[in-house]
């Protein structure tokens, strides 16, 4: 968490950017492994490349994703429902709330920061949402606007307190956490539960369904042939510049695999109700992070910073206005994901603020960033291990909602999974720096 | 000479708190030439080098630039002028490969995307060119040894086309073969009319490749030696205050005598 620059040092490993595959194009990203491509490469060194990749940046992701179909074949054996279309489409919206707000999380952790409070604020945005449209009338748009930018807010006030005045992360969080938490519980406490109207906008983000089943192909499509694209040009650029690419059959395969997988989940999303608008929505925060944080100049400092911050300040990195907006942008998410979270239960109530309060959805937000990869001691991850981890977390959740697992074990579980992932980031640093590769 | 130094200080004074760190401190550096900033621990050269990146402006003094009075209150205003600085403890961030910390601050992008392509493809050349041995531009610099850490530092000061180069002792974690690597570098940076400013505690890598000898102490100059008609032994005693130099005591503007 707050750890200084020159502790976090040495042992970095190269795991960076591991996640994102999906969206990764065939050039090079920061801190991507030691990598040989192309041209004079017998199939022996090939081989032993793609072994190295796989213990380095790209080993987690597919670790993890082992890990699903582990869990799908476990729950599936126990209770034949859990692999229905109905319930895998049901867990791909559920899992939004949760994963819009552990998006916010990875780009605080990639700082090398905490942000304990996301869990409040996201109370706090569906509260204030409620509270200006249905007590207040004021018009939708406004009041997500208005619930929004609160967030927004909220994370500013911890970012200045942050880097201005030295506090540390955890500790303007934690007390964030308590405040925004009694701040929704005060806006909350003259009315109780608001029920929020089923038929408007932020209803509709999580009941809305693209039926047609060109909806989900062609996002399926789209992604493929994105992917297949940037890819294939960065390969040829790289050709025509005479610098080492990547094999064509490996670039066929990745695709390959891609679009298996895409395909797959659209066809079992068409088998129920279609493509969830939220799921979409999920997609394109996603994406559209990954993008910032990997492709361009802003993104490349926000990495630096979470490597070295005595580096990145010579290096001209504005830390005090990249450290700011790391917060807002954790506060905006939590926003977001707070107004998905009384979407699905179309009211906010003090009862829903309290279990906000106590920490389910922090937990599990900051649990999925860091199963899917991003490191709690900054500068490696993507958005992507949002998505990744949510889906451990959320079919955990609902395997064990299936079959009828009390409340008081599910915590239990998602404590030790939560506890495992960290565990397993703490070891793949000193593994990684024992092995000189830090 | 007809042309006035890339870079003259004068009078350059700093204190904290109740430390007086920097005293009148004059220094100047000519394109084409070494110059080597020697001292004991604490007599001011790493507060010196601040002063010049722009982490930590002077209190007074003056810092003139190709003859003319400069600002310099921020790193950004030294990198903008052409100072580059390569500092003693090669802060890098760890995560990041050797391209993106080559290029750090001053990425390639078109449209608003970063370059990859391009910025490896410059990466490669310049490691070709300045023949510093690196497997892989894309190896995260946490797995190079410290002289290739060294030498990434060194490209990334580069990169700006800078026309100062500062090295805050270069050498001190270095090897043998590295060390004398490294100055064939220094070196060759020199002949290409870069003007060098080195710390350094070791005398043989000064009488190797400086060509003038600047002595710190207690945060006043204490003497500026042509190396080749200096004696060793001399510039110590000066370093240690066995031998109080004269210059130290002249009026100030003396030994900026220029044009």
């Amino acid at each position: 968490m707050a750890v200084s620059g020159s502790e976090r040092g040495a042992s970095r490993d190269s795991r960076s950017t591991g996640t994102g595959d999906a969206a990764r194009t065939g050039s090079a990203s920061p801190g991507r492994p030691p990598r040989t491509r192309g041209r004079s490469m017998n199939v022996g060194r090939y081989a032993e490349t793609v072994r190295d990749r796989l213990r380095g940046a790209e080993g987690g992701p597919i670790l993890v994703a082992l890990g699903l179909v582990v869990i799908g074949a476990v729950f599936q054996a126990l209770d034949d429902n859990f692999l229905s279309p109905r319930n895998l489409s049901n867990l791909s919206v559920d899992i939004v709330g949760t994963g819009v707000v552990a998006v916010g999380i990875v780009f605080v952790l990639l700082i090398g920061e905490i942000d304990l409070s996301v869990g409040s604020v996201s109370g706090l945005a569906g509260a204030a949402f409620a509270v200006l449209n249905v007590n207040l009338g004021a018009p939708e748009w406004l009041a997500v606007i208005v619930a929004v930018v609160s967030g927004m807010a909220v994370g500013a006030v911890h970012g200045a307190f942050f880097a201005w005045i030295g506090v540390p992360s955890f500790v303007v969080t934690l007390a964030g956490l308590l405040a925004w938490n009694g701040l929704t519980l005060y806006l909350l406490g003259a009315s109780g539960t608001i029920n929020i109207d089923e038929e408007g906008m932020v209803a509709s983000l999580t009941s809305n369904y693209f039926e047609d089943p060109a909806a989900a192909y062609g996002l399926a499509a789209l992604g493929t042939a994105g992917y297949l694209l940037v890819a294939a040009r960065s390969r040829s650029r790289r050709k025509a510049t005479g610098m080492p690419y990547r094999p064509l059959g490996e670039l066929w395969l990745r695709t390959g695999l891609l679009a298996v997988v895409t395909f797959a989940a659209a066809y079992t999303l068409n088998q129920f109700q279609g493509l969830p608008l939220a799921l979409l929505i999920f997609l394109v925060v996603i994406v559209v992070s990954d993008y910032i944080l990997r492709r361009t100049r802003y993104g490349r400092r926000v990495y630096a910073l979470g490597g070295g911050v005595e580096a990145a300040l010579r290096a001209g990195v504005g830390v005090v206005r990249v450290r700011i907006a790391m917060f807002m942008v954790s506060g905006t998410l939590a926003a977001i994901g707070g107004l998905f979270v009384a979407s699905e239960l179309t009211s906010a109530s003090p009862t829903t603020a309290r279990a906000a309060g106590s920490g389910m959805l922090l937990i599990n937000a900051i649990a999925a960033a860091v199963i899917g990869g991003t490191s709690l001691f900054g500068g490696r991850g993507s958005t992507w291990s949002a998505l990744l981890g949510v889906l451990v977390i959320q079919s955990i959740a609902s395997g064990m909602a299936l079959l009828g697992v009390r409340d008081a074990v599910q915590f239990i579980i998602t404590g030790a999974v939560l506890l495992a992932a960290v565990a397993a980031d703490a070891l793949s640093r000193r593994s990684s720096a024992t092995r000189g590769r830090a | 000479m007809a042309y006035p130094p890339v870079l003259a200080l004068r009078g350059i004074s700093k204190r904290f708190g109740g430390v007086q760190a920097l005293m009148d401190v004059d220094l100047h550096v000519r394109a084409g030439e070494v110059v080597a900033l020697v001292g004991d621990n604490g007599a001011g050269k790493s507060t010196l080098i601040k002063v010049i990146s722009g982490v930590g402006p002077a209190d007074r003094g003056v810092i003139e630039w190709e003859g003319r009075a400069v600002h310099i209150k921020r790193p950004h205003d030294a990198q903008a002028l052409g100072i580059a600085t390569v500092y003693q403890d090669l802060a890098m961030c760890d995560n990041l490969d050797v391209v993106g910390n080559l290029f750090l601050g001053r990425e390639i992008d078109r449209l608003g995307i970063l370059d990859e392509v391009e910025m490896e493809r410059r990466a490669r050349e310049l490691m070709r060119t300045l023949a510093i041995p690196i497997p892989d531009v894309r190896t995260p610099v946490a797995t190079l040894s410290g002289g290739q850490r060294q030498a990434v530092a060194l490209s990334h000061s580069l990169m700006g086309a800078p026309k100062v180069l500062l090295l805050d002792e270069p050498t001190a974690s270095l090897g043998v073969e590295q060390t004398s690597h490294l100055l064939d570098l220094v070196e060759e940076l020199r002949d290409r009319g870069l003007a060098v400013l080195l710390i350094s505690h070791n005398m043989g890598d000064i009488k190797a490749i400086a060509d003038r000898v600047a002595v710190l102490r207690l945060g006043r100059n204490n003497g500026l030696f042509d190396v080749n008609t200096t004696s060793q032994e001399q510039i110590i005693s000066s370093i240690t205050g066995a031998a109080d130099n004269a210059v130290a005591h002249r009026t100030p503007g003396t030994e900026g005598a220029w044009p």
